[in-house]
């Protein structure tokens, strides 16, 4: 059985060059004890194959007590690792980053304005995507941190927006965004939209998700706008109401154990555009954004668990 | 319930004098164009050409969003269009191999920025359907397909009764849109080659084939 798909995954695994990546993957691999990993993958399977109907090679399977269905197993696979999210090492990153001097103009970022005021962090994480008047635009998370650290730090934010994920700059926006996220964790999405520019993105990113593109006619809605449906054996969160809304898209940042990662929600999009065939979406850009609101607003009321740890 | 409301706007009008009074709902169009245009670039075979829709995709599109449904008249004029395009097998062989067919259907490559130009594209198929009872990782955004020809009563693919479901099943998998201008299934005509629809088709219609056992 091969791993890829027999965990749902169509998605060609990481196309991500590990060596660049975080050291917390290394760390990480301690940090999760091996055995645990082991355990709850086997406990997975079973579950898997206990779920079908029986078959010759269901039955030649030795009977282990596992959870009742895959998507259990997976339940259960995820709670054991919640307990040592590796996330929290980017989280404590990120939280150094926040008031370490950088860039050119050697300042920190403790009065960079996320919505609730300068410096304010704490449940900021749920009214994003917001507008902001200083930019006259409506950015997320990371489109706003790249505000912050140009207009603070004379960090170009041309130059992150070009930056692969997982090298220079963008590993320090994973970790700003980890640490960002969980100051706002189990704290219910609420995203503002009274000006008129984020009713317009509200409106422009319910378009984007339904937009037919590509070589393949997919569009977001295409695996996101029902529930109870799965691509191979992922089961895929339906984006477009609550309560589901703010199960997927309230679970990201997230570590992926896969990748020994900490992907942010313009991570999360950028490779859902790649496996719709659609062209590479600019980091930040407003169709990214659009979809945030869309999702953001979708999952009103729902907790954020960001960040959360996937496969 | 669509024209129960339909009427009851109708008739709302009337009474506020006018739908004049009534303010129209924006046209995201151009908006949707520029922001289309200044958040995507190409990478490897992902080009920004892949975000131009031909009159199905923007129909349906336009129709999901606002959740209006295109008209039964739009649909039929979609289908019709998108029928023209099946090109059906030039060698008359509709039926190839099933063991192949499997291994198409299996892959999920193919067409992605991370992907080579030159490699042949994957079929998708278990994605989104339930095949053969030996692959329990399978997708449910498609109907099950298991028994697929069995319970169509496909005995001998060749046989002129066959025809028609042999026939329909090409079409399908070359353009499902000639049958359903909305579906959520890929053209897959431009995608596959004909030798890699020959073998799906035999997975899907094979007597032999773990679909139909």
């Amino acid at each position: 059985m091969q791993s890829g798909y027999f965990f749902g995954d169509i998605f060609t695994l990481n196309s991500i060059n590990k060596k660049d990546s975080f050291s917390a993957g290394v760390l990480a691999s301690n940090f999760l004890k091996r055995s645990l990993v082991i355990v709850s993958f086997a406990a997975l399977g079973a579950g898997q194959l206990n779920a079908q109907t029986p078959t010759p090679a269901a039955t030649a399977v030795p009977k282990v007590a596992g959870p009742a269905t895959t998507a259990d197993g997976i339940a259960a696979y995820r709670a054991l690792l919640a307990e040592d999210n590796p996330a929290e090492l980017f989280e404590a990153k990120g939280e150094q980053l926040w008031t370490t001097a950088r860039g050119p103009k050697n300042a920190d970022l403790k009065k960079c304005n996320l919505g609730k005021g300068p410096g304010v962090v704490k449940g900021s994480f749920v009214e994003l995507p917001r507008f902001f008047a200083d930019t006259g635009k409506v950015q997320d998370l990371e489109a706003r941190l790249m505000s912050c650290m140009e207009t603070l730090q004379g960090i170009s934010a041309a130059e992150t927006i070009n930056t692969p994920f997982g090298r220079g700059e963008q590993k320090n926006m994973e970790a700003l965004v980890a640490w960002i996220s969980s100051e706002s964790k189990g704290m219910k999405f609420n995203l503002p939209q009274a000006h008129a520019e984020e009713k317009k993105m509200f409106e422009l990113g319910k378009r984007m998700f339904f937009f037919r593109g590509g070589t393949h006619d997919f569009a977001c809605a295409s695996c996101h706008s029902a529930e109870g449906q799965r691509i191979r054996l992922q089961d895929l969160p339906n984006l477009t109401k609550a309560p589901e809304a703010a199960k997927g898209f309230g679970a990201w940042p997230a570590y992926r154990v896969s990748s020994g990662e900490l992907w942010g929600m313009q991570r999360r999009i950028n490779d859902c555009f790649r496996q719709q065939r659609f062209p590479f979406p600019l980091y930040g850009s407003d169709a990214t954004v659009a979809l945030s609101v869309y999702m953001g607003v979708n999952a009103k009321d729902g907790a954020s668990t960001a960040p959360s740890i996937k496969r | 319930m669509n024209i129960t409301f339909r009427l009851s706007t109708a008739f709302a009008c009337i009474i506020a004098v006018g739908c004049a009074s009534i303010p129209a709902e924006p046209d995201y169009k151009d908006t949707m164009a520029q922001m289309l245009k200044a958040s995507f670039r190409d990478q490897g075979q992902a080009n920004v050409g892949r975000l131009v829709q031909d009159e199905t995709a923007a129909q349906c599109s336009a129709a999901e969003a606002t959740g209006k449904d295109i008209s039964d008249q739009a649909s039929k004029a979609l289908e019709a269009a998108n029928m023209k395009t099946v090109k059906w097998p030039s060698d008359g062989k509709f039926l190839g191999d099933w063991k192949v067919g499997e291994q198409i259907a299996q892959s999920g490559r193919g067409a992605t920025w991370s992907d080579a130009k030159e490699s042949a594209n994957g079929g998708n198929c278990y994605n989104c359907h339930r095949m053969s009872k030996q692959e329990l990782s399978f997708g449910n955004l498609g109907p099950s397909l298991y028994n697929y020809g069995k319970l169509r009563g496909v005995v001998d693919p060749t046989s002129p009764a066959s025809k028609p479901i042999v026939d329909y099943t090409w079409g399908k998998i070359y353009n499902a849109k000639a049958y359903n201008a909305c579906s959520g299934m890929p053209r897959m005509g431009h995608l596959l080659s004909q030798e890699q629809i020959q073998h799906i088709m035999a997975l899907l219609l094979d007597p032999k084939s773990p679909v139909n056992n």
